[in-house]
């Protein structure tokens, strides 16, 4: 099933960051977003993710299929890295943890307090959690900061097998993943700020 | 759902995770009242219903802050919502887990600290059981309050002032039965209201809750 984003306008703090944005997003695709900071890359993605409402058009394909990281992992420093994952992995109904484990090089962790891990380690194990959602689709907001060049290789290999699977993924990043992945510059989809600072922001906040 | 009960409870044991903070403050509140008021027994016993009361409701609110606040700030929440868990499932959990860690130990210490404030013979059935009936409510309207104030700075003390105005009707009930069963009167009366509203808030605020988070979330 497609992820369709058709005809979107999106709004951060009331005032429209981004219009008329569309675009489908296949099974075995992924989908780069690029775009400067403050464009609402973020925003588009937590719209998609269902966290915010559209202010205008469609997200179709995205109900219950969505797994979703952005900058904060989700992770309680006082619970073990294995506890962290069999938590979500409970969650979502998924199977065992030791996949995505291996897949992210946390085995050796899995019985470390997840408040005593790096940085880079943290983000391996928010990582990892997409694999144990078994969620097709994966919205990915910045996945690859704090991240070392050999972490980011494992995680392009495990979206390169997410992809294989089936599944699809739209990411917002500034690195070459070295992914075959189409790239959606959404600066064009900016919405006119004059026009926003005007009437439609005055009648959201009066009406 | 059981999952998220039991990584709450476990987050609760854990270090910092504030097991026994309400506990203790229901004890230190309890012994000092006796210290205030100085060595009258006969007062004291009179007292001890609201006393024991309002302490353990002042105790309840010690830990709400935290109850959804920790899971704003590290991005659980968001998680969460994105889960295949309702919302509404995720904060009667949350609250019910807020129960487990608060609410239970007050109405098993209730007794032991009657003691302390000469709490008549008949009193102690009726306290544990007014407790036992009142806290839920206490715990649920609390998680309704850390909803509202999610993802403010400072947002504790807002809590407070938005919760204590809604814990009146179970206060007021709640100390009612206690206080009619230590002197011995019929308590029927008070206890049904204190379950009606224990039950109306169960019912109706996880939904208004779920409501609240799904707004502060965007």
């Amino acid at each position: 099933m497609d992820l369709t984003v058709s005809d979107l306008t999106i709004a951060r703090g009331g005032v429209p960051v981004l219009a008329g944005l569309g675009f489908v997003l296949e099974p075995g695709h992924a989908l780069i977003l690029r775009g400067p900071n403050g464009i609402g890359k973020t925003t588009l993605l937590r719209t998609i993710a269902g966290l915010q409402p559209p202010v205008s058009g469609r997200v179709t394909g995205a109900e219950d299929r969505i797994a979703y990281a952005a900058h904060a992992d989700g992770i309680k420093p006082t619970l073990s890295v294995a506890e962290n994952l069999r938590f979500w992995a409970r969650v979502f109904g998924a199977g065992g943890i030791q996949p995505a484990l291996e897949a992210f090089d946390l085995t050796g962790l899995s019985g470390r307090p997840a408040g005593s891990l790096s940085a880079g380690q943290k983000r391996r194990l928010g990582l990892a959690r997409l694999l144990v959602t078994g969620r097709p689709v994966w919205v990915l907001d910045e996945p690859t900061v704090s991240l070392d060049t050999r972490a980011v290789a494992m995680f392009a290999d495990a979206i390169r097998a997410h992809l294989a699977w089936g599944g699809s993924a739209l990411i917002a990043t500034h690195i070459d993943l070295g992914l075959e992945a189409e790239v959606l510059d959404v600066s064009p989809f900016r919405a006119d700020l004059a026009q926003a600072a005007g009437a439609d922001a005055f009648d959201e906040a009066f009406g | 759902m059981i999952a998220l009960l039991l990584r709450d409870l476990r987050l609760a044991v854990r270090a910092g995770g504030g097991f026994g903070l309400g506990l203790a403050f229901f004890l230190i509140v309890t012994v000092m009242v006796p210290l205030a008021v100085g060595p009258q027994p006969a007062l004291l016993a009179s007292i001890a219903p609201g006393v024991l009361w309002l302490g353990a409701l002042l105790a309840c609110l010690l830990s709400l802050d935290r109850l959804l606040a920790l899971d704003w700030e590290d991005g659980s929440l968001d998680l969460l919502a994105t889960a295949p868990l309702p919302l509404e499932a995720v904060v009667t959990i949350k609250a019910l887990a807020h129960w487990i860690t608060t609410g239970l130990p007050l109405v098993l210490a209730a007794p032991a600290l009657g003691v302390l404030l000469n709490l008549p013979g008949p009193g102690y059935l009726w306290l544990v059981i007014s407790l036992a009936a009142g806290t839920p409510a206490l715990s649920v309207i609390g998680t309704f309050g850390a909803a509202l104030t999610v993802g403010l700075k400072r947002g504790g003390l807002l809590l407070s002032l938005l919760v204590l105005p809604l814990y009146v009707p179970t206060l007021i009930f709640g100390a009612e039965v206690a206080r009619r069963g230590a002197v011995g009167m019929d308590t029927a009366t008070p206890l049904l209201m204190l379950v009606g509203i224990s039950a109306g808030a169960l019912a109706l605020l996880p939904f208004a809750s779920a409501a609240v988070l799904r707004v502060n979330l965007r």
